[in-house]
């Protein structure tokens, strides 16, 4: 009876030792459909891009520039000779609900959970001539880090809210002058 | 009986940090030299264009395309870098540079999280797409070949 006790405790750790090693494992590898390129749907590509009737591609990026500065922007860095202006944003991500949930879980568990605190948003605008080279594409697209209140990094992801291109594009066809086409 | 338990219990949480750490433990480094001949041939393609700046115009295109939001680029040295955040980030480079008087040398890698991405599939899905907007054939390029 004493030596199957014995048999069960080395049984109970080594399972334990293999576990601990898979999961050490599991952070050393890329997950095989994480790197899947999906191609995009010609809604997004509608969503995020505008056609304006000039061909002047520098007033395009000017004026760009200016209404992210408006929208409290900072630029990051500019290739005009590619038609590319990098901006970004620091944010609170304090979330009213968030936190009373967090209060919540204190009270009923005494545990406290991590709730979101800071956020940065980033955003690049790439504009290129038309095919027919009598127009310029403007295309934007968002994306944000959300760090929790420990600091550690909570979320990453793709801003995809249709409005948010859409009141873009509004501002930006009242800087140019010019009407917005869609594209794609 | 409850004494039992109590040793498996203590026995397993001792160590736990060792065997996690064992787990992670990664195999020594290979030889790099060797595995970046290989892997530059797995990144690189060539194209019948001497236009580079259309080709990087289009790089930038294709990673939007993808869901990357455009890091920086440089049209003298003909490079771009992206990321794309989705559970994680992936940082992706691409560079572009003249190979003889005819063609460019397109060069992409990447990196999810912190580990390089040397999985030939993820390279020829971007080049599918990069070809496909850059309306040309991508060549596969020899690694011996001089000006690589």
């Amino acid at each position: 009876m004493a030596h199957l006790s014995f048999f069960k405790h080395i049984a109970s750790v080594g399972l334990f030792y293999a576990l601990a090693g898979l999961i050490g494992c599991a952070s050393d590898t890329v997950p095989p459909d994480a790197l899947l390129m999906k191609e995009p749907t010609t809604e997004i590509r509608q969503r995020q891009a505008r056609r304006y009737a000039t061909t002047d591609e520098k007033q395009v990026i000017i004026a760009a520039a200016q209404l992210l500065q408006d929208l409290g922007f900072n630029v990051d860095n500019s290739e005009k000779d590619l038609g590319l202006l990098v901006v970004s944003k620091d944010r609170s991500a304090v979330d009213g609900g968030q936190v009373a949930g967090q209060i919540a879980v204190a009270v009923l568990f005494g545990v406290r959970v991590a709730v979101d605190k800071q956020q940065k948003i980033r955003a690049s605008v790439v504009t290129s001539l038309s095919a027919d080279q009598k127009a310029i594409d403007v295309r934007v697209t968002f994306q944000r880090l959300v760090w929790d209140d420990r600091g550690q990094l909570s979320k990453l992801e793709r801003l995809d809210d249709p409005e948010m291109y859409q009141d873009f594009y509004i501002k930006l066809s009242k800087a140019l002058f010019l009407e917005a086409q869609e594209v794609g | 009986m409850f004494a039992n338990r109590f040793i498996t219990f203590f026995l397993c949480m001792a160590f736990a940090p060792t065997a996690v750490l064992c787990g992670c433990n990664s195999a020594p480094k290979v030889n790099e030299a060797e595995v970046s001949l290989k892997l530059r041939s797995i990144q690189t393609r060539s194209y019948d264009t001497t236009n580079a700046n259309n080709a990087l115009r289009v790089a930038m295109a294709t990673l939007q395309d993808l869901g990357f939001v455009i890091d920086n680029a440089d049209a003298d040295l003909g490079t771009v870098s992206a990321t794309k955040l989705d559970s994680a980030a992936t940082k992706m480079t691409i560079t572009v540079r003249m190979r003889g008087k005819t063609q460019i040398l397109v060069r992409a890698n990447a990196q999810y999280r912190l580990l390089a991405v040397t999985d030939p599939i993820f390279y020829q899905q971007f080049f599918t797409a990069y070809s496909k907007s850059l309306f040309l054939e991508a060549h596969e390029v020899d690694t011996a070949a001089p000006g690589l």
